[in-house]
């Protein structure tokens, strides 16, 4: 039975876009358990009803952020969940060896870009969501463009794009004065990551809970051989494969880039590195393992993605809702060994580069300055983060490296003592430089102040 | 060889390409076209025009590569070999096909006796616009078969339950059957169909934010259990004869400071705990930082890796690793008494058991893997050697005990082939067996005290929502609906659930305890919801249990399974 909403609504003014976007009767009923009633187990501020529904349809604007294995199951659970705008963003074409997990592409798919392709397919498939591609770098989209979603959703493989929108989004964050986060700043986002029949999910809400930065030390450092190992004593097939990569390539093939999607390149190292297992005597160089240890593949099941993607997206509905309580930050799962499945509260670093409220910065009462930037260009955390600072405090500007104009007007305070420039007590200071992803907040001390009396005044 | 094999099944009959699925029931046979010609246009399924096989299995390698990696050739070929079914098309039994199918399952059968409505539209990512009002089975197979078409789909337009009633012989074709959305009563019969087939079971269910997952198998064997933390056994404190005369070959205390920081680390830990031993009458070590000591005393520069090394695996002298209460367990279960009706597994474990009791002195047969040390490629090439000369001779005489007990009961002395037992020996250390009570004992019996300590915890309620699972269900069998199901009842429905949830307690034998107001109030806002996501996670964990289960890989579900989405957290439960 086919039941159609009220005429009146402005969406419903195209015949043609309605039949596509109108919704049968009972459609979202399991989900409707949740969103209309009342329940026992909430966030807080949960108000059920259809406007509930109506507000993750119509209002909530979601980034998915990786159209690969998790993106895919990410965008079919968030158009299943009710969201009904989403966007996509993701670099890469369509792979062969995508297909045993990432369900929205097929064979005949190979070459074209994820993004259009799981968008295409998901709109095809549910009725009424609304999903936008966008085939490009996250680093090509400009900082304002995240700023227009209410939550992004992170599927990605490599630690250096997760500390970068990390970065962007927590630079966002603003502090009050008495130095808790200004809560209409914060945009959270939910983290999602496998590999093999493990994975993790985690939510992020900058300022509140620990960011990408805070914990980087759950990531295990990539292992790594010395140079001399690979050239002068080989012991494992690994290390025959390495050598031919980073070094005999070089030698043998001057002036000619390595290309690991390349299967002549490919086929010569693996040939390169089997001659070389045979002269030390080493065993299992095969050419699945070169393409494994060359192009560092990590192995990753349908099964698995599936798990950690619907987490992810449970957890951004709570987020949207309220509808049900948020899961302490951080889960784990491990099904090599029955099902484990746990979560647990890391906690924020309160020194964080990106997501506290200010880095501590201690300097002498009579700084200018000029001797602050320099003070801060020489600190070791800051450390290849900036290079030509400029520093602004609670919006205003006290030196601009660019553009000219306001280079030129904020100049004369390089000179002038900073405590007066902060009228005459320690805080904030935000730096941006172009090496920054984000703003970098520095609280600064002034050294004869009292320390009670010191961080935000 | 798996492509010649789907090649053979070329039909006779209607061929509907298109759709991909086929009704089970009647005379046809089953068309599967490879999906090596996917991108090629769409063309009736010939033997002739078929890709030559070499290139089909190079396109089938590159499409499971990232999954070959984790269970190899061997695992993937189980896989292709797996005939599954499964019960309900919602959305938790197709988002377990899904993953299944994906990874190139043989052939399953999916029965559902419902049509498509509305809802469906809203929670199955399997069902398009278009099928509301067709029939779940077919539609949700049809899907399926455009994800994979080199997976086998079949579809029986039956409601589970009337099959579990009028046909359990249709349990027969198949080595896993995935039952979900099914209740407690219903399980209870299949578990015995199941169990008189030799099929494994396989339960998943969505309940609102409650998922639960669980086996049902007389015995499952885990000869790869491949653990996380593999031990490595090295025997550093009691090197056989063999490898002491490699250690003797060396001069640990060199004037060559080249050659003194690249002698591998085993080397070093086996001849200082010699020397040790010498300057104190026969005695090991009394601690670790003891024999650290001695190590340091030999080390001469701070960045002698191959000492560091050392030091790091001191531990594995003082302290080397035991044998896991698991392993021992399978070494005294009844089965190693074995007579002709052994199975394969239970002669090689018999046969391994009479090894350590003998020529292996109370160890399993050494794996012969060697982790890489800081040393000269020859030095440690050497060791490797030595290793891997010992695993083959402890393999060999393995072997020869597995023989003589085949001849003993009569079997062919060849009938298990020494590929098999040598993969047996490798993974010797980890062997699980694992074994699971009957559904209907499971229910009716009294829980353990794991079980009640669980229940009394504060900080977890999954084994609450166990208790409400079953509630639910025999509120169900009584009251013909779910509670919470219908708005205007909700307030009655949540006393005849505490009601239930204290009926259900106290058959377990948990007289008592009793389940916290905001759970069953809960359970009852869930209302019967099969959510999406839920589904999701739910159909997740039963196709990485189903995997395990079809690879005989990895180490499966002990006990049933509480998914709770409320906290991200699952529970498996001692009951």
């Amino acid at each position: 039975m086919m039941k159609r909403k009220g005429e009146d609504e402005p969406w419903a003014l195209e015949p043609e876009a309605m039949a596509e976007t109108v919704d049968l009767e009972g459609r979202w009923r399991d989900l409707d358990r949740l969103l209309l009633r009342p329940g026992y187990i909430v966030g807080p501020g949960f108000e059920p009803g259809i406007e509930l529904r109506d507000m993750i349809k119509d209002d909530c604007r979601v980034l998915v952020i990786g159209a690969g294995g998790l993106g895919c199951e990410l965008l079919k659970d968030l158009a299943l969940t009710g969201f009904g705008n989403i966007e996509v963003i993701d670099m890469d074409t369509i792979d062969v060896s995508n297909l045993n997990r990432q369900f929205l592409f097929r064979m005949r798919d190979v070459g074209q870009p994820k993004a259009k392709i799981a968008a295409e397919r998901v709109m095809e498939r549910v009725k009424g969501v609304n999903v936008v591609p966008h085939y490009c770098r996250i680093e090509d989209k400009d900082p304002f463009f995240f700023r227009g979603f209410q939550i992004i959703v992170l599927g990605l493989d490599s630690l250096e794009a997760r500390s970068y929108i990390n970065a962007v989004v927590c630079g966002f964050l603003e502090y009050e004065s008495d130095g808790s986060p200004d809560l209409t700043t914060i945009k959270p986002m939910v983290d999602g990551g496998t590999e093999g029949f493990k994975g993790h999910a985690r939510v992020i809400i900058p300022g509140l809970t620990p960011c990408f930065q805070c914990s980087m030390w759950l990531f295990p450092p990539q292992v790594t051989f010395p140079l001399c190992t690979l050239a002068e004593t080989p012991r494992s097939p690994a290390h025959c494969i390495e050598y031919v990569h980073l070094i005999q390539w070089g030698q043998d093939r001057p002036g000619e880039t390595f290309d690991a999607d390349n299967t002549e390149h490919m086929k010569w190292i693996f040939e390169q590195a089997a001659r070389r297992a045979e002269q030390y005597n080493i065993n299992g160089v095969t050419y699945i393992l070169t393409q494994g240890v060359v192009k560092n593949i990590i192995p990753a099941i349908a099964s698995t993605n599936a798990i950690v993607a619907a987490t992810c997206a449970l957890e951004t509905l709570k987020i949207a809702t309220m509808c049900s309580k948020g899961m302490d930050v951080f889960m784990q799962y491990t099904g090599t060994d029955g099902v484990y499945m746990r979560t647990f509260q890391n906690e924020k670093d309160p020194n964080c580069v990106v997501c506290s409220p200010g880095v501590p910065v201690e300097v002498e009462p009579d700084i200018t300055l000029k001797q602050f930037i320099d003070t801060i260009l020489k600190d070791s955390r800051f450390e290849n983060k900036i290079s030509m600072p400029s520093v602004s405090l609670q919006g205003e500007n006290l030196y601009m490296q660019a553009p000219p104009v306001l280079e030129e007007e904020t100049r004369p305070n390089l000179e002038k003592a900073l405590r007066t420039l902060m009228n005459g007590e320690g805080g904030i200071l935000n730096i941006n430089d172009r090496k920054l992803k984000g703003t970098l907040r520095v609280q600064v001390i002034f050294k004869d102040v009292d320390m009670d009396a010191g961080g935000c005044g | 060889m798996y492509y010649a094999e789907n090649l053979r099944v070329i039909v006779h009959g209607a061929v509907c390409v298109n759709s991909g699925a086929f009704h089970v029931s009647g005379q046809e046979e089953v068309v599967v076209r490879l999906d090596v010609t996917e991108s090629a246009p769409k063309k009736r399924c010939l033997v002739k025009e078929a890709t030559p096989g070499v290139q089909a299995m190079a396109q089938r390698n590159k499409k499971y590569d990232r999954q070959l990696r984790i269970w190899g050739e061997q695992g993937q070929s189980a896989l292709e070999k797996a005939n599954i079914c499964v019960l309900n098309a919602g959305p938790t039994g197709s988002e377990t096909l899904k993953n299944l199918v994906l990874g190139g399952i043989g052939s399953f059968t999916v029965v559902d006796g419902s049509d498509i409505q509305a809802s469906d539209l809203g929670n199955n990512f399997l069902i398009e616009w278009s099928s509301l009002g067709k029939r779940r089975a077919s539609a949700v197979c049809s899907l399926l078969h455009e994800m994979n078409e080199s997976v086998m789909p079949k579809f029986v337009d039956e409601s589970p339950e009337s099959i579990i009633e009028s046909n359990p012989a249709f349990f027969r074709q198949f080595s896993l059957v995935i039952a979900t959305q099914l209740s407690e009563f219903a399980l209870a019969k299949l578990d015995l169909i199941c169990r008189q087939y030799n099929a494994i079971l396989l339960v998943a269910r969505s309940y609102g934010f409650i998922g639960h997952v669980s086996i049902s198998v007389e015995e499952h064997d885990v000869i790869e259990a491949k653990p996380d933390n593999r031990v490595e056994d090295l025997r550093f404190h009691k090197p056989w004869p063999e490898l002491r005369r490699l250690v003797q070959e060396f001069d640990i205390d060199t004037k060559d400071p080249i050659v003194h920081k690249h002698i591998p680390f085993g080397i070093l830990l086996i001849k200082i705990l010699e020397d040790w031993k010498a300057d104190h009458g026969g005695q090991m070590p009394s601690s670790l930082r003891e024999l650290k000591a001695a190590i340091t005393s030999r080390k001469r520069e701070l960045d002698e890796d191959n000492y560091n090394e050392a030091l790091k695996a001191a531990y594995l002298v003082t302290s080397p690793p035991s044998l896991k209460p698991e392993f021992l367990a399978v070494l005294k279960d009844r089965n190693v008494e074995i007579d002709a009706g052994s199975s394969d597994f239970w002669i090689m474990v018999a046969a391994l058991k009479h090894f350590m009791e003998n020529e292996g002195e109370g160890e399993p047969p050494l794996d012969g893997s060697v982790p890489d040390m800081h040393s000269f490629t020859d030095y440690y090439i050497r060791l490797q050697q030595v290793y891997q000369a010992k695993a083959e001779a402890d393999a060999a005489a393995v072997e020869e005990r597995v023989r003589n007990l085949l001849k003993q009961i009569g079997r062919d002395p060849d009938g298990i082939s020494r590929t098999s037992i040598k993969h047996f020996c490798k993974n010797a250390r980890n062997l699980r067996v694992y074994r699971y009570p009957s559904i209907a004992d499971k229910y009716s019996s009294q829980v353990r005290t794991e079980f009640q300590k669980l229940l009394a915890a504060a900080d977890n309620s999954n084994a609450a929502f166990y208790v409400l699972l079953l509630a639910v269900d025999r509120l169900a069998g009584t009251n013909k609906r779910y509670p919470g199901t219908v708005d205007a009842e909700f307030e009655e429905d949540l006393a005849l659930l505490k009601a239930a949830a204290a009926d259900v307690l106290s058959e377990i034998g948990c007289h008592g305890a009793s389940i916290p107001e905001d759970l069953v109030g809960e359970m009852c806002r869930f209302g019967a919801a099969e959510l999406h996501c839920v589904a999701a996670v739910v159909g997740g964990i039963a196709a990485q249990e189903a995997i395990k289960l079809l690879t005989g890989q990895f180490m499966p579900l002990s006990g049933p399974l509480i998914y709770n989405a409320i906290t991200a957290t699952a529970t498996v439960l001692d009951v």
